[in-house]
């Protein structure tokens, strides 16, 4: 039987094989403090793994069974408007109570709560696994992360009322987006006031483009202080649909993901929980959730790269022309090599993200608790920087990746493809908004151009140099090395310029460099361990990584020189 | 109201996807090559206990399957999606049984175990065999009523459960005093998912039948946990548990005998090519009519 976990070989190997894996299971399990409480939890390492491996099972085979046979329906019908509120398309609903009666919900919350305190490690590879199946459910499924926001900046009176009732399956928005307040959230004019005579927060105005806008439980971000204009006005809120007040004016009609319905919202003197302190909604709270959600449309990308990989070699081998499968046509044979080098590369900067991520936030969270020891400190500075840096890189690149690989499985299938019979419209169209939402890839160029120019990815990339590389394939090494200094080169003569407008044109470029030069390391390193798995992405991706290095090189060049 | 509800699992090779060695030379399946799952209908008569269970807290929801050690595997899968444990018949007197001592094995077992049972739900018929005779049995051996080809439970109210069943061009809706027997038909909704806290939880539940010949509990890795957690050893029950008549037993208590397996191969004969015209067509239809394949 299907399952859309076992079958991709890929997931697995990345769940398993990195050497950080023991310690964020070390982390996040407390040294397995829960065993003797909950007869769920993980007696060891191993024990966990396997825990792990068993609940994407679950998931793979959810997806394989109910959510992608339901995905083409669901794009069909999709969300409807009535009477202010939403009702999803019919199938939708038979999804989250598949998710339900399985009790993926609150995957990483801790047990207290309800929780099945996952790594976000493991709660990325199910968001892949969803997203391969359909992104625009993975859309309302995924928003349950927001509840990490909660968890970490919520009053523990917060914590009680909410996280169990996300754990028990209620949905979450977070509620961000205005007309005019886009990328640009400092903009946000939605007001907040407190309500003396009912000593509560009150919401008023209107919010747009809300993913899933008619949820239970919404995380608002509102101006608090009145009078002022900038970000640290804002502050963040906890809106309870049980509590009334918020109405949906109305869904959008969009290009693709079609299950999420995108809301207008109007706040009517809606009663809301401040959550954390004020005026920290934007500069603290939001940058936090940014974080999470970008990691989460990194994840929804390359299980988007999986669809289209999935469906581009399903109908290559199907489709015979001149007497053969077009699969045997070295035209065909070089996109379908293409997706999958991007598709590998891409899912390799997703994990390994994952993991920096799951350490930080693991020794976070240890440290409300009691107070870290020095080594920890050091700890947890190291990979927040490293989640911070990589994070920009894994969305930004697995985005436009996920385009890419849209496009060429259109590609294959020829003018089947632009008939809407086939999978591939659907993946081509969900695909088109991860490079705009939570941050285009213009935005995330800005958050991490700043490690290009401080060294810092130049110091990962000499890091990543040092791990053996795969036997017989030396010669990568060397090509990567190559693109490397090219990409030194490019940051010190653009850095040489000390120009700001200068730096802001090339940023996209040199990002891109050091992308594609982590992605080759990281490849590298899969391929030492299973060439039978990724030795031909390896040997594809170098190559297409050399052109695309190359390209920029010459771009920067030729930019600097006029 | 809490109910005793016994759910008939079998374990089955997986018929529906078969590939060229699906078949020994022989004509027996070959059980090697296709995998051992969950019996399809007996996973929507699952779904239709739990549905019981989440209408009637307290109910109690116990899965019976007789086989070899490995068909422990059909109780874990119904813990994992909500039932609350399960006993595996399994003896080696049981070996060979057709429908009749196998509904003789499960009818004693289920007189054992849970002799004030409510209700007992079983899928129509399992894949492997296709004959939809064991219910029915498990039935008459009981001396209960029986709703075969059930396809959803209505109302269950007064000691009394009220069935809708899927016939031949349409429904038919039917009452019955409890206790009863229902066979579900795979049109029945289909089975919830494994939740994850039961994968979890239940992960290293086995029957004694499972373990290594010559190691017990202790053996294990997580020995311990064994000790500790009385649900990890799953029910089993041998001949003698339940009190079984060997001679109604395995082959001994199984009057069908199998004469002869033929392996059936359709060949293409030689071809005959027909054109449009009216000649050939009148012919073909000359031909079809004199060989009495159409009239």
């Amino acid at each position: 039987m299907a399952n859309y976990y076992k079958d991709i070989k890929e997931i697995q190997f990345e769940l398993e094989n990195s050497p950080l894996m023991e310690r964020i299971v070390e982390l996040k399990e407390r040294s397995f403090e829960d065993k003797d409480q909950y007869d769920e939890a993980p007696q060891d390492f191993a024990d966990a793994m396997d825990s792990y491996d068993k609940v994407l099972d679950v998931v793979g085979d959810i997806v394989a069974n109910v959510v992608a046979p339901n995905a083409e329906e669901v794009d069909a019908e999709g969300p409807h408007h009535e009477n202010g509120r939403v009702r999803y398309a019919s199938k939708t609903y038979e999804n989250l109570a598949a998710m339900n009666h399985a009790g993926l919900n609150g995957m990483t919350m801790p047990r207290r709560y309800g929780g099945l305190n996952l790594p976000v490690t493991v709660y990325t590879a199910a968001n892949e696994i969803v997203s391969a199946g359909d992104a625009g459910f993975e859309n309302i499924w995924s928003l349950q992360d927001c509840i990490e926001t909660l968890y970490c900046f919520g009053s523990e009176e917060q914590r009680q009322k909410y996280i169990p009732r996300v754990c028990q399956g209620e949905t979450m928005s977070m509620d961000l987006t205005e007309p005019d307040a886009g990328s640009d959230l400092q903009s946000v004019m939605l007001k907040a006031t407190f309500d003396e005579e009912n000593n509560c927060w009150r919401l008023n105005g209107s919010k747009r483009f809300i993913t899933n806008g008619d949820s239970d439980i919404h995380l608002v971000l509102a101006r608090s202080e009145a009078g002022t204009r900038d970000g640290r006005g804002l502050s963040m809120f906890i809106y309870d649909k049980r509590d009334g007040g918020v109405d949906v004016r109305r869904i959008e009609n969009k290009l693709g993901i079609h299950g999420s319905p995108t809301c207008e919202l109007v706040y009517k003197n809606a009663k809301c929980e401040l959550c954390g302190d004020r005026k920290l909604g934007l500069i603290k709270y939001v940058m936090s959730l940014m974080n999470g959600a970008r990691l989460g449309i990194a994840a929804q990308s390359v299980g988007l790269s999986q669809a289209a990989y999935n469906e581009a070699v399903a109908y290559a081998k199907d489709r015979k022309q001149f007497g053969k499968a077009i699969i045997e046509f070295p035209a065909v044979q070089e996109m379908i090599g293409n997706i999958k080098a991007r598709l590998d590369a891409g899912r390799a900067l997703l994990y390994q993200t994952a993991r920096y991520v799951d350490i930080y936030k693991a020794l976070e969270d240890i440290s409300r608790e009691r107070k870290l020891t020095p080594e920890e400190r050091d700890e947890m500075k190291k990979y927040s920087r490293l989640a911070d840096a990589f994070t920009p890189l894994a969305k930004g690149m697995n985005s436009e990746y996920a385009n890419q690989n849209a496009y060429d499985c259109i590609q294959v299938h020829g003018g089947s493809g632009f008939m809407l019979e086939y999978a591939c419209q659907r993946i081509y169209r969900d695909a088109r908004i991860t490079s705009i939402y939570e941050g285009t890839t213009q935005l995330q160029t800005v958050a991490a151009i700043r490690y290009v120019t401080n060294g810092f990815y130049a110091q990962v990339i000499e890091s990543l140099t040092t791990a053996p590389s795969p036997v017989g394939e030396e010669s990568q090494l060397s090509k990567v090395k190559a693109m490397a200094e090219k990409f030194n080169a490019c940051t010190a003569a653009v850095k040489e310029k000390d120009n700001q407008d200068v730096l802001d044109l090339c940023a996209r470029h040199l990002y891109e460099m050091a992308a594609d030069v982590i992605m080759c390391h990281l490849l590298m390193q899969n391929a030492a361990k299973s060439p039978e798995l990724f030795g031909e992405s390896l040997r594809n991706y170098v190559r297409l990584a050399e052109a695309e290095v190359e390209k920029h090189n010459s771009w920067i060049k030729n930019t600097l020189g006029e | 109201m809490k109910l005793n509800i016994i759910v008939l699992a079998k374990q089955v090779p997986d018929t529906r996807n078969v590939g060229p060695d699906a078949m020994t030379p022989e004509g027996t399946v070959n059980r090697s090559a296709l995998p051992a799952i969950f019996n399809p209908e007996d996973l929507n008569a699952l779904e239709q206990a739990l549905r019981l269970k989440d209408q009637f807290p307290g109910t109690t929801v116990t899965v019976l399957t007789m086989g070899p050690g490995r068909a422990a595997e059909v109780i874990r899968e119904a813990m994992y999606r909500g039932a609350d444990g399960g006993y595996l018949l399994t003896d080696r007197a049981f070996a060979g049984a057709d429908t009749l001592a196998t509904s003789y094995a499960l009818a004693t077992a289920i007189k054992h175990v849970c002799p004030n049972v409510d209700l007992i739900i079983g899928g129509r018929q399992a894949i492997d065999g296709d004959t939809a005779q064991v219910g029915p049995q498990v039935a008459e051996k009981l001396g209960l009523n029986q709703i075969t080809y059930s396809e959803e439970i209505l109302s269950l109210k007064d000691g009394k459960i009220t069935v809708k069943r899927h016939i031949d061009g349409g429904v038919e809706t039917v009452e019955s005093p409890l206790p009863c027997v229902l066979t579900v038909n795979g049109s029945a909704a289909p089975c919830r998912p494994r939740n994850v806290k039961r994968v979890m939880k239940y992960k290293r539940c086995l029957a004694p039948m499972e373990l290594p010949q010559g190691t017990g509990f202790g053996d294990l890795p997580y020995a311990a946990e064994y000790e500790k957690k009385p649900y990890l050893k799953l029910g089993q029950l041998s001949c003698a548990d339940v009190n079984a008549d060997l001679q109604q037993c395995g082959l001994a208590g199984s009057p069908t005998k199998v004469k002869n397996v033929e392996n059936i191969v359709f060949k293409a004969k030689e071809s005959k090519v027909l054109t449009g015209s009216d000649e050939d067509v009148n012919g073909l239809i000359k031909e079809l009519l004199n060989e009495r394949l159409i009239g």
